[in-house]
């Protein structure tokens, strides 16, 4: 079983080697070049919001009936990814998971960017955006009110509080890093900055008991909202009508695919950073073994979601909920629904069980991109094909994506990695004093 | 050069288990002014130096009250008292679906309560510190561990108090300059 941490580490060690990361300047190309194409993809992704806002929603491939086409499917894929680094840091803690160390920093720093991406497209998807404050609860002087019934609003609020959250949660497990930094940059404005940053932090043990009781604390929190979050997004399809829509299954369904998609997000993030960085001290096989039996477990919940759905839509007698599963299954969007299921269930499922595949760094890395494409997949044919064949077939019609919809969304991968490009620079990507108290565990 | 004021004896440990023996040992001695520093959370050292409470549930625990009765109370007013509606006879206080939302604002409220409330608790951000003009403080968040006998202590006294650390078994004991 490789271990949590490689032999040989003190307190100085992972302080040094984290820290460096960040204070010295070393010209890394491969950053540089990274750094430019996903700036390039933001700056599409400028424009395309740009021309939206402009000339309205008419430039996505969006119609009646297919009312919600790549923004909502964007939307839930993003927010799902995120929920992974909320798991890791919340929930790993709640367990005791030894594991979670050194990984969470950069997993959290993955939510709130994900996070960003995701909370756009409520925004955008609007025909009139500039009306959007209109979903919150402020006097206003018409006298009215958001409709608290809806879940829509009750997106509103669910997305912003688990944005606010993890910003902050995110904050206070750096305060400690940042005063690390402080001590030992030696540029006078790093220094500085981290200095502002850090408040002031000294370390002493009065201070250390009431942050562990806070990052606990706001873990016991931040566990129930990952779940509250999702079921909330999941409900924006089940309050509806449409069959496919109308599932008691969907919060469930739709918590674990979060998972699933996010953690799979995490190892897409985590092989190329332990490579590029020289972590392989710090998330080892053993990270990388753990973190691909739960893309296993959270992938036959998904599957299990699947088998349900389909023989509830056969079982129900329903002719409706009948007619939507065929359609999927063989109607004009049937290759992107065997291609999800292949994505989502046949590579992932027969691979994972097997420990050579789980410890091979290059299988895990494709089996993370073809998960998160699978989970993409299944966001559409949900969206799509509910909407596009309801109950009455004289209103049929078909949802094709334009070039604004895909620049849109490869526009927001673009935003995540500046993000998180901007992230791994500036900021240790690894939580160094948990690092500090790993190998202080570690040592008895 | 003129002498300034005293903040206390700083005592230079390398290891958390001589940290805590010293910690215990000076409370047993009847120090009562203490403070440790170290780069990761030892556990044991907040009640060897005399902390007990922390204050941070209750505060939590308030904050989510608040955020609980106030998301309830910002949906109930409006379709109860402000503006209701009546939709196909459906009752105006549908208190189930105003659950995401109360959920929702407990937990925003109660998180925003536990940061706030930590950091006020901890008087963070505090520019200035005393210790940090103890020599080699920044190994504090490096790889070592200090003990500090601040000097407003009633027992402290200059080489009395310095002696007694030495015998602890620090690496350096040094005086901290206000």
């Amino acid at each position: 079983m490789p271990p949590v941490l490689a032999q040989g580490h003190t307190y100085a060690t992972v302080t040094d080697k984290i820290s460096a990361l960040v204070l010295l300047q070393k010209r890394r190309r491969g950053w540089w070049l990274g750094f430019a194409l996903a700036f390039a993809l933001f700056m599409m992704l400028n424009m395309a919001v740009g021309y939206l806002l402009l000339m309205g929603v008419g430039i996505w491939g969006i119609n009646i009936p297919i009312a919600w086409g790549f923004a909502i499917v964007n939307f839930v894929w993003w927010i799902g990814i995120g929920h992974a680094g909320t798991l890791i840091s919340a929930f790993l803690l709640l367990m005791r998971q030894a594991w979670r160390q050194s990984i969470n920093r950069f997993a959290e720093a993955m939510t709130l960017f994900a996070v960003a991406c995701a909370g756009m497209f409520p925004l955008l998807h609007m025909g009139r955006p500039w009306l959007a404050y209109w979903l919150l609860p402020y006097p206003d002087t018409m006298g009215t009110w958001p409709q608290f019934r809806s879940p829509l609003v009750w997106d509103m609020f669910a997305v912003s509080t688990y944005a606010s959250l993890s910003l902050r949660c995110w904050f206070v497990g750096l305060i400690p890093d940042l005063a690390t930094l402080r001590d030992r940059a030696r540029q006078r404005l790093a220094k500085t900055v981290y200095g502002f940053l850090a408040m002031g932090w000294r370390g002493s043990a009065m201070h250390w008991s009431r942050y562990e009781t806070a990052y606990l604390l706001l873990a016991g929190l931040a566990t129930p909202l990952v779940v509250s979050v999702h079921t909330v997004v999941s409900f924006d399809f089940t309050v509806a009508i449409v069959p496919g829509w109308h599932s008691t299954i969907f919060p469930p369904y739709f918590v674990a695919g979060a998972i699933y998609s996010g953690f799979a997000m995490v190892l897409t993030l985590a092989i190329p950073l332990r490579k590029f960085y020289g972590l392989e001290d710090f998330v080892t096989l053993r990270h990388l073994d753990n973190m691909a039996k739960i893309l296993l477990a959270t992938g036959l919940i998904v599957a299990y979601g699947y088998m349900m759905e389909t023989f509830m839509a056969f079982y129900s007698g329903n002719p409706y909920d009948r007619y939507m599963m065929m359609n999927r299954m063989t109607g004009p969007y049937a290759p992107i629904y065997w291609l999800l299921i292949a994505c989502n269930i046949a590579v992932p499922l027969t691979s994972l069980w097997f420990t050579r595949v789980r410890r091979n760094v290059a299988a895990l890395f494709v089996v993370s991109l073809v998960v998160q494409m699978g989970m993409w997949l299944e966001r559409f044919v949900i969206v799509v094909t509910s909407l596009h064949r309801d109950f009455l077939p004289s209103s049929w019609g078909m949802y094709y994506p334009t070039r604004w919809d895909w620049a849109t969304f490869v526009g927001t991968i673009g935003l995540f990695f500046t993000l998180f490009l901007l992230f791994i620079r500036y900021l240790p990507m690894i939580s160094i004093f948990e690092m500090r108290g790993l190998v202080h565990e570690l040592k008895d | 050069m003129p002498r300034l004021l005293l903040y206390g004896l700083m005592a230079e440990f390398d290891a958390t288990e001589t940290l805590l023996e010293a910690a215990r040992r000076a409370r047993a001695a009847g120090y009562r002014e203490l403070d440790a520093f170290t780069p990761f959370p030892v556990e044991g050292l907040a009640e060897a130096i005399g902390f007990h409470k922390t204050g941070v549930p209750q505060i939590c625990l308030a904050g989510g009250l608040i955020g609980c009765l106030g998301g309830f109370l910002l949906q109930y007013w409006p379709n109860v008292v402000g503006y209701p509606l009546n939709i196909g006879g459906k009752p105006y206080n549908s208190w189930p679906s105003f659950i995401p939302i109360t959920f929702e604002l407990t937990v925003l409220c109660a998180g925003v309560a536990t940061v706030l409330g930590m950091l006020a608790l901890n008087g963070l951000p505090t520019p200035y510190h005393p210790v940090f003009n103890a020599p080699r403080f920044e190994l504090a968040t490096r790889s070592h561990f200090f003990l500090c006998i601040k000097a407003r202590d009633p027992k402290f006294q200059l080489a009395a108090t310095r002696e007694f650390l030495q015998s602890l078994g620090a690496r350096e004991v040094s005086e901290v300059e206000v």
